[in-house]
């Protein structure tokens, strides 16, 4: 046996080798035996003439003989798809509109629907990377109600402790600081912020971390009041600032002043319990208490909810039964944790709380929170799009192969075989799909990129991990490049089914052409335009949503506002201090006005208390602010007066109260001269005042909700001492030029005094990222979706048109008018348009309400919106079929029918 | 374009083995033998013939060598290799079999 598998490896070798020496051979072997039979008949006593005649027809069409050895030398396929590659990309190049439309709509298939999904995959599914992430459970309060339990974060430090020493469900709990905090490294001038990260000394445990070097922090690491914490760097910033040099291990790096040693470095690829933040450094948490500027009080105070807290289930606990014994244990922890100094009201609610255990495998993030839903929203738009694209490619496919049917038909009739025609349309196609996907594959790092770059404002850089997922492009382009394949192939299937003399006939001779053949390109032309329907329709809404709220007035003026916090370190209370602060800012020459608040506008937390009226009892907004305020923002009073000099610390307290507050506390014509009361929490002990002013409502924490009732009180009737390191600064300067200013100014009245500044604007434009994003990609997604279907129609009427030239051309002939003619090819288009507007308008009513809650200002069935996405569609329709119609009703008929 | 062929699927290649069983021969003797033993019962196209022989040689049954005539002309020889002699002897006894099996069943129809 195994001299013949040596025989078939010879033979194959030399047929792919030695391919013309074969074919020789196969021609001389050919004439060999044409010889023999003419010398036969001759024997028969056949004229020479005769005699080779008989003999060519009795051997039959040499070139189908040797192509069918060359078919049983099976060689045959490697070497033809070399030669089917090169016709393809031959033909291809010849027909460049057609190959770069069929792989531009290829790309941006691919391309968008990677990119969105990589995004949503390194935000929402990507379990964090440490062992057996899925043992990882989270611990929040579900009914957390803020004003009782304030703060970032989920848990307060004593119910952390509380949680760890009384439940059974976990091997270890850890808990860190909700916020990276930017901590100040090095010294003197060459200071720079990087992120660090504060966390328990059972982080590394429960989290199952092992150092890339040295040690992570241990328990014994975190205790209160710890004199000199140990720093433990991130893998990347180990990289960067040392060079991967285990010498790091025990050198010593100035962090916020103070001078740490690192002890080790965390694992590769680890960046922090929370997606999409980048980590540098991590502490222990009772770094904050490190003298000589700690302050360990916010370890004892129950009210300040700043940790988040994860534990690692015991092997045989499940989620649920955790979160079961979470529950039972809740009551007992909120009595032991009980903040002092609340309202009766505000402490039923603390003692109201239960624990819960969530899925932690994922980490915790921000950005799932904010972007989740809208990146699932993409994602659908996304598969619309290759859903439309996919219909697009087919028929232009389709339109392709069909005009080539005659092609086929002259092929099959000069002896090509027809697995070999298959074959060769199955390459064209598989070119295309190639071309496709490597473009795709550059289309979706580029936009994930440039989504990524919108997601980003200018304090937060995001981490995300953008590795190109191949299991998800693989998927796209291969559903794709199958659809381009099959739907290249139907018509050379059917060309090489039937009968090349039929074939010939139908595809040159015919005057009109078979309508039932386009039956299935004007069922894609349906669906197209439907599918397209519902993708302007988005655009229209989230575009339009996003429109209103940039033009929404928010009740202040925020062009030409800067925040500016000031860090006077122990004299952020000092009235003097703060007085001469306020004023050497607005001596500042380019300064307008200038007024300080305990809490800026938009992106900057929320500051209630409950306030009690015989009209209500309710949260309302608080904010300590100085004279001056109303008409730095632009905010108009309404009614009675703005705060002065003599509303003092001793004075009455006295307040300042928007329209909603007024409606809500103090029914009536007018509020001036009117009192409520706010109810005691720790450090804001209850308090009566009286109303001296109405102000218009402003948009408080975010622009896209509606305005909360809201109180303002003088800042120097702050409860912990007069309030005034946060300053809203107006000027008609540019707001560059006003920040240098302003740190001259203060730098010669208080040298060092540290300046954070935010243009406000940017803040505003910046809370709007989500909307923005949702508007800039709907919007190209729409817009890209009325150009493939406005192709799509004209790929569709111009074949057909093309295919009745001849019937059109007997029309005008016989004396039609031009314009029936317009009119017989559009009457069609309209048809198919039509029915695809109420499809897709249907489609888009259904569909728009899951997007009801990321849009501003507009009902998700907004009848002007969705009118006007029909409409814009109509209109790139027309566009897309007036150009064949015009086309067929200039056509000379003489020309027309000389061409059949 | 069916292939014009009288033979039952996969006859043709136990016929061309057998025929090249007594010596080496070229296509056109290969043929010439068929309907010669035949009494011109069983014609062989060429459209047929050389596909099966090119086939046949790929599988290591024969192997071609080209050689003169008797008449001095170039002409490409099969003969049988070891292996295809084994494969001869499979596809005989197939052969019998099945003949056999139809005979029974003509027969039977016939009683």
């Amino acid at each position: 046996m195994p001299q013949r598998w040596i025989d078939i490896l010879r033979q194959r070798l030399r047929s792919l080798l030695r391919g013309t020496a074969v074919e020789q051979e196969l021609a001389r072997e050919m004439r060999f035996h044409l010889d023999q039979q003419v010398e036969a008949n001759l024997r028969r006593g056949l004229t020479p003439a005769d005699a080779r005649s008989a003999a060519l027809r009795r051997l039959g069409g040499v070139a189908q003989i040797q192509e069918e050895c060359r078919d049983a030398r099976r060689t045959s396929y490697i070497e033809n798809f070399f030669q089917d590659l090169q016709y393809a990309i031959r033909i291809l190049i010849k027909t460049p509109v057609f190959a770069l439309t069929a792989a531009a709509t290829l790309a941006l298939g691919i391309g968008a629907n990677t990119a969105i999904f990589q995004l949503l995959d390194a935000i929402r599914l990507r379990t964090l990377p440490v062992p057996e992430p899925h043992r990882l459970a989270q611990i929040l309060i579900p009914n957390l109600n803020f004003g009782i339990l304030d703060g970032p974060g989920n848990l307060s430090y004593p119910l952390y402790q509380a949680i760890r020493t009384n439940q059974d469900a976990f091997s270890d709990v850890a808990a860190w600081d909700s916020q990276y905090r930017n901590v100040r490294l090095g010294r003197g001038a060459e200071t720079r912020q990087v992120s660090a990260l504060l966390v328990s000394g059972t982080f590394a445990g429960t989290f199952g971390l092992s150092p890339a070097a040295g040690r992570l922090l241990r328990p014994e690491d975190d205790f209160r009041g710890c004199p000199a914490p140990g720093v433990v760097l991130s893998y990347p910033f180990w990289r960067s600032e040392f060079g991967g040099n285990p010498s790091a291990i025990g050198s010593r790096l100035w962090v916020q002043n103070l001078s740490l040693e690192v002890i080790g470095v965390m694992p590769p690829g680890f960046s922090g319990p929370e997606v999409g933040l980048r980590l540098d450094l991590a502490l222990p948490l009772c770094a904050l208490s490190t003298p000589p500027s700690g302050d360990a009080s916010i370890f004892d105070r129950s009210d300040n909810a700043w940790l988040n807290v994860m534990g690692r289930l015991k092997p045989g606990w499940s989620l649920a039964q955790a979160s079961e014994h979470l529950r039972a244990i809740s009551p007992a922890l909120m009595r032991a944790t009980f903040p002092s100094g609340y309202s009766r009201d505000s402490s039923a609610h603390y003692l109201d709380f239960h624990l819960e255990a969530i899925s932690g495998a994922t980490g915790v993030s921000q950005l799932r929170q904010q972007y989740d839903q809208s990146l699932w929203l993409l994602l659908g738009l996304t598969g619309l799009v290759l859903l439309i694209a996919c219909a697009n490619l087919s028929n232009l496919m389709l339109a392709r192969a069909g005009a080539r049917e005659r092609e086929f038909s002259v092929r099959l009739a000069l002896g090509a075989g027809r697995g070999r025609l298959i074959r060769q349309t199955m390459t064209e196609g598989l070119v295309l799909a190639a071309a496709g996907a490597a473009l795709g594959l550059g289309a979706a790092s580029v936009l994930s990129r440039v989504i990524l770059h919108f997601l980003e404002s200018d304090g937060s850089q995001l981490n995300l991990d953008l590795s190109l997922d191949w299991r998800i492009f693989a998927f796209t382009a291969a559903i794709t490049s199958i659809t381009c394949l099959l739907l290249s192939l139907a018509p050379a299937l059917r060309a090489a089914r039937g009968h090349a003399a039929e074939a010939m006939k139908a595809s040159g001779r015919g005057l009109t052409a078979d309508r039932g053949r386009f039956r299935f390109q004007r069922l894609l032309v349906v669906i197209q335009v439907s599918i397209s329907v519902i993708l302007v329709a988005g655009a229209f809404l989230f575009v339009g949503s996003f429109r209103r709220l940039v033009t929404l007035d928010p009740g202040f003026r925020a062009a030409g506002l800067l925040e500016a916090s000031f860090d006077l370190g122990k004299q952020e209370h000092d009235e003097t201090v703060l007085r001469q602060l306020l004023a050497s800012v607005r001596a500042t020459p380019q300064v307008d006005s200038a007024a300080t608040t305990t809490n800026f506008l938009i992106a900057n937390g929320m500051w209630s208390l409950i306030a009690r009226t015989d009209a209500a009892t309710r949260d309302a907004r608080f904010n300590w602010i100085s004279p001056g305020f109303f008409e730095t923002l632009g905010t108009p009073i309404l009614a009675g007066r703005d705060f002065n000099v003599s509303d003092s610390r001793t004075s009455p307290k006295v307040a300042i109260v928007n329209q909603i507050f007024a409606q809500m506390f103090l029914p009536g014509p007018n509020p001036i001269g009117k009192t409520f009361r706010s109810l005691a929490e720790p450090d804001y002990p209850e308090a009566q005042y009286e109303v001296v002013g109405l102000v218009r409502n402003t948009r408080y924490f975010e622009i896209q909700s509606a305005e909360p009732p809201m109180a303002y009180i003088p800042n120097t009737q702050f409860p912990q001492g007069v309030a005034g390191t946060q300053m809203f600064i107006r000027s008609r300067a540019p707001l560059a030029g006003v920040e240098a200013a302003v740190r001259r100014r203060i730098d010669s009245w208080r040298p060092g005094t540290e300046i954070d500044f935010q243009v406000f604007q940017q803040t505003i434009s910046d809370s709007l990222i989500r909307e923005r994003l949702l508007a800039a990609l709907s919007g190209f997604f729409g817009v890209l979706a009325a150009l493939l279907a406005g192709i799509g129609l004209y790929g569709v009427l111009a074949y057909q048109t093309l295919r009745r030239h001849g019937e059109i051309g007997i029309r005008l002939a016989l004396g039609a008018a031009r314009g029936q003619i317009l009119q017989m090819v559009l009457k069609e288009a309209a048809l198919l348009v039509l029915t695809g507007l109420i499809i897709g308008l249907a489609g888009a009513l259904t569909l728009s309400q899951a997007a009801a809650s990321l849009l501003f200002g507009i009902s998700p069935r907004d009848p002007v919106q969705l009118g006007a996405a029909a409409l814009a569609l109509a209109a790139a329709a027309a566009i897309g079929s007036l150009l064949p119609a015009l086309h067929a009703a200039r056509l000379d008929p003489m020309q027309a029918l000389r061409d059949e | 374009m069916s292939k014009p062929s009288d033979l039952l699927q996969g006859t043709l290649d136990l016929l061309i083995l057998r025929t090249l069983a007594l010596e080496p021969m070229h296509g056109w003797a290969i043929a010439a033998r068929i309907e010669q033993t035949s009494r011109e019962v069983l014609q062989i196209t060429q459209g047929a013939l050389y596909p099966a022989l090119h086939r046949l040689e790929q599988q290591g049954w024969l192997r071609a060598k080209w050689r003169k005539t008797e008449t001095g002309r170039d002409a490409k020889f099969y003969s049988l290799t070891a292996a295809g002699r084994t494969q001869l002897d499979k596809e005989l006894a197939q052969w019998d079999r099945l003949s056999n099996a139809v005979g029974l069943v003509i027969r039977m129809a016939e009683e």
